[in-house]
């Protein structure tokens, strides 16, 4: 067992963990934080991101000793007092989810794209989601909701 | 439309999104029963092989091993392997058992072998590894045609040549003469490649035994709850069906990979009882590419009779179609009448026959994948049209038009059994045409070659059957089940409504639509209405979601159980308002003596309901609470036309798609902004079908080659393009919404779209055709043998 401090949506959190453990285990079975999905066991689907200091990770390719001493966001810590963020509140206008699974990696990894780059264009967001599958949306309102998101303050920020 | 701002036609904003958008879903995998066991399948390596010994002594001493369970434990136990729902009438099909763990042979690679049950996944996977089984391997087959070759590998000794069934539909003896009398016939050899359905959940479930009750519970990732449960209860454990609670939480897509009955779903629930303990496995998306039923996998050859001004005489189709190792548990279905049924297409097209055969190989079971059946038609179908098109010099357009079933011409009786209801198909084709802007395209082609790009235009129009399916015919050709649907409506006593349907959403937005329907019947505000489904103990009864079936039959089980409501309500009006019950008429959500100001509302009469104090006690029983049974009279015939322009880089083979355009009328549309996005993931699906998708085995091992993401070319957001949509409405003349369904239609469509567009691309090589996937490999493979020809002229 290892001892491991973060900040898990702004709380702190300490936990001894087996190393082999990943970060998307602990988040889901030891923190209950179940909006981080798992979608496949090849670090392709892209279901299971998370913002590691504030950069979209998939939780399945880190183990949670690697996330010591880091602030962790998960699609739980990202609405807030009740406020959907301006990216769920794209997403929610556009249509841009249709059986949710994939819905919280999407959400976490545009907030990381509009972080770096204010008003990406088409090709520019769709280049960027390629490592987020989704196979309801053919992700035409994804990238409506995207291009959306990106003209409303604070898209690219948490909290 | 409505003027309801949340009535129907309007594109109210959905009500699942808030739990989907902040973690909140309620996924199978996200449940957790106290004290849960673990389990891990161990799967065959192996395509084909006999079992000789199992021994499970070394990992059943492995640190936290609760149970290890072979074929022959559930078969001590009296279980029953997994039942097929559908049998094609006409002859003889072959139905050999497929247990939920293999007995003494293994058939394809991922075949589960053993559970092992443990405290966790990690101890169950590791002692999996240390199961000893003894193979002695079998010859294998893996491929569509070669299953049927003389000499081939045998799977199943009741079923020599691997025939599960041959099948056929259409007038033999017509087709003959009309091809005798034929001034032009073409022909077409295709495949329709095999996929992986590939919904972003993987599969899970929960068993669960309650000694107390003696009763199960199996929470599970299904599209049908109240099947899944018909099935385990009636046919494979064995108890009555009111023994067994079946439960599907939030489903993260389905697609038809979670309609079928698998072998897992038995094991986790027997096994709860075996080892006392709640049971849960969830599937890793190495196992999904292994296990989920696989969709498609025809071998098929076509031909075409033609008058020489372009009229369609007859046509004819030879098709192949793989069933994988077992039957699904609508694996037969598929190839048959959702398949051949849709030959005629929107054409009067006067004589056709298709004739099926349905063989076993090693590998994974094949069933519905969106679409199901229809898209293989379809994309038979528009390709053969599109190949005689170019034989007779006409434009797609033009030999389209020419044989076009009439608007005035419904109800239409076509030659393989469907009759459809309604239509105007000249009318999509011709918006279809001027949203996408046909008549530009040789601009944009030659455009498009200054660039070095080779640019291409395909048509694609389509009719499916959906709102499966009238119970009656489907009874007549092999179901084995019902199909209607139900619903139940439970008025409140202040008003409000829960609404029970056995319908069930993974992503179609019932939450949304259906409480639309029932505020805008009941004239009460959509915060008032709750839908609930996927719990066999709360919902009366239900088929589930495939087909395309939710709103056309499972919304009007709701209308009309609804219809109930509003009758009743009636009767408790005209009492209150001593009126005459033929007085009193529903409209915006009160109860009015007509032609006079006297009203109740709707919330006041539920009330009445629940405290009858004035109440026609003699003559109704107090409470609001209606259910309904809804059987479709027909099948509902969506339809519309998708154009596709693509670009080619003669260099690399890739092909972009550039520009799509659909037109779909789907019936009387409740939220338009909910039904573009069926079309568009509909779409996108087909094209992934047409440029990248395919599930692959390789011939000599029998091991499935694209296992994993990394292997398999999933549609990606940047290998897709944005699409143009459009919409005709001819409502559906048979159910009370006039819904017909929108699920498929992209999936049905684009393959057909996308490889016409690829061919047109192409056909300065004197390329005729290009299978499924276009990808760049095999795009500039044709080109580079065809240059050589090119060069020679």
């Amino acid at each position: 067992m290892v001892s491991i401090n973060l900040r898990v949506n702004g709380n702190a959190v300490t936990a001894d963990v087996e190393p082999r453990t990943l970060l998307v285990s602990f988040l889901r079975e030891r923190l209950g934080l179940t909006g981080t999905h798992v979608g496949c066991d090849t670090s392709q689907c892209g279901a299971c991101v998370v913002l590691v200091d504030g950069l979209s990770t998939k939780s399945c390719t880190l183990l949670a000793v690697q996330a010591d001493g880091r602030e962790v966001i998960t699609i739980e810590g990202l609405a807030r007092n009740g406020a959907l963020h301006p990216v769920q509140q794209a997403f929610h206008e556009h249509h841009a989810l249709q059986c949710g699974f994939c819905t919280p990696g999407m959400v976490l990894s545009v907030v990381d794209l509009l972080s770096r780059t204010a008003r990406p264009n088409e090709h520019e967001i769709r280049e960027w989601l390629e490592g987020n599958f989704c196979r309801c949306t053919g992700y035409h309102n994804i990238v409506k909701a995207v291009a959306d998101a990106a003209t409303r303050p604070g898209a690219g920020h948490v909290g | 439309m409505s003027a309801n701002a949340t009535g129907i036609g309007a594109s109210v904003r959905r009500r699942e999104d808030f739990r989907f958008l902040t973690g909140c879903g309620r996924y199978t995998d996200d449940i957790n029963q106290p004290g849960q066991a673990y389990a891990w399948f161990l799967r065959s390596p192996l395509p084909h092989a006999r079992i000789t010994a199992i021994d499970v002594a070394a990992a059943s001493a492995m640190p936290g091993v609760v149970a290890i369970f072979t074929g022959a434990d559930l078969a001590a136990d009296g279980v029953g392997t997994l039942p097929c729902g559908f049998a094609p009438d006409g002859g003889p099909i072959k139905e050999p058992p497929y247990p939920a763990l293999a007995e003494d042979r293994v058939r394809f690679v991922g075949d589960r072998i053993a559970v092992v049950i443990a405290d966790s996944v990690a101890a169950a996977r590791d002692a999996a590894e240390r199961i000893d089984v003894i193979f002695e391997e079998l010859p294998l087959v893996t491929s569509t045609l070669a299953a049927r070759a003389d000499g081939a590998p045998q799977l199943h000794d009741d079923a020599p040549g691997n025939l599960c069934f041959a099948w056929t539909i259409g007038d033999p003896a017509a087709v003959e003469k009309a091809f005798a009398t034929a001034d032009a016939v073409v022909s077409l050899d295709l495949v329709n490649n095999r996929k992986s359905p590939n919904a972003i959940e993987p599969r899970a479930c929960i068993g669960e035994y309650d000694r107390a009750r003696d009763r199960y519970t199996l929470t599970t990732t299904t599209q049908n709850p109240h099947v899944i449960r018909l099935l385990l209860a009636a046919f494979v454990l064995k108890i009555p069906e009111h023994k067994l609670r079946v439960v599907s939480p939030d489903v993260g897509g389905g697609f038809g990979s979670k309609i079928p009955h698998y072998g897992e779903e038995v094991v986790v629930t027997w096994a709860a009882k075996r080892v006392g303990r709640p049971v849960k496995w969830t599937a890793e998306r190495s196992e999904s590419f292994l296990c989920d039923t696989h969709g498609r996998d025809h071998v098929s050859h076509a031909e075409l009779a033609l008058a020489a001004d372009g009229k369609f005489l007859g046509l004819k189709a030879k098709t192949v179609a793989n069933l994988g190792a077992y039957l699904s548990t609508f694996g037969p279905l598929i190839p048959t009448y959702l398949y051949a049924t849709l030959l005629s297409g929107q054409y009067a097209l006067p004589a056709i026959h298709c004739e099926v055969e349905g063989v076993f190989t090693n590998t994974c079971p094949v069933d519905a994948e969106r679409g199901a059946g229809r898209p293989e038609a379809t994309f038979l179908l528009e390709r053969i049209v599109d190949v005689a098109a170019r034989a007779l010099g006409k434009s797609p357009a033009e030999i389209r038009r020419r044989n076009l079933i009439a608007r005035n011409a419904f109800p239409y009786q076509t030659p393989v059994a469907l009759q459809y209801d309604s239509g105007d198909y000249e009318k999509v084709l011709d918006q279809a045409l001027l949203l996408a802007d046909w008549t530009g395209f040789a601009a944009r082609r030659e455009e498009a070659r200054r660039r070095g790009k080779l640019r291409g235009i395909g048509l694609s129009a389509y009719i499916e059957a959906c709102g499966l399916a009238p119970s009656n015919v489907a009874g007549a050709i092999g179901a084995r089940a019902g199909l209607f649907e139900a619903a139940e409506v439970r008025v409140h006593p202040t008003g409000s409504v829960t609404v029970f349907t056995g319908s069930h959403s993974h992503g179609q937005s019932h939450d949304t639509t259906f409480a639309q329907v029932v505020a805008d019947r009941l004239g009460i505000p959509m915060d008032n209405v709750e839908i609930v489904h996927g719990d066999t103990d709360a919902v009366p009864f239900g088929m589930g979601t495939y087909g395309s079936r939710s709103l056309a039959v499972g919304g009007s089980a709701i209308v009309k159980a609804m219809d109930k409501i509003i009758a009743k309500g009636r009767k408790i009006a005209a009492h209150a308002l001593e009126a005459g019950e033929n007085d009193i008429e529903f409209t915006d959500g009160a109860f009015t003596v007509i032609g006079t100001d006297k009203s109740i509302p709707f919330a006041q009469i539920a009330l009445s309901a629940y405290v009858p104090h004035n109440y026609p006690l003699d003559e109704l029983e107090p409470g609001l609470d209606e259910q309904a049974f809804y059987d479709p009279r027909n099948f509902t015939f969506p339809f519309g036309c998708h154009v596709c322009e693509v670009e080619i880089d003669p260099a690399s083979g890739a092909v972009a798609v550039v520009g799509y355009t659909a037109i779909d009328d789907v019936g009387t549309v409740i939220n338009p902004m909910i039904v573009e996005g069926q079309i568009h993931g509909g779409v996108c699906h087909g094209i992934g079908q047409a440029l990248f998708e395919q599930a692959v085995y390789d011939e000599e091992t029998g091991q499935l080659v694209t296992g994993s993401f990394a292997d398999y070319a999933f549609p990606r957001a940047d290998a897709l393009p944005s699409l143009r949509i459009g919409h005709n409405v001819t409502p559906c003349p048979h159910n009370p919404l006039g819904a017909k369904g929108c699920g498929e239609a992209g999936a049905i469509a684009a393959p057909a779209a996308v490889i016409n567009a690829v061919v047109d691309a192409l056909a300065e090589y004197g390329i005729t055709h290009v299978d499924m996937p276009a990808t760049a490999e095999r795009v500039w493979r044709l080109i580079r043998n065809a240059e050589p020809a090119l060069a020679a002229q």
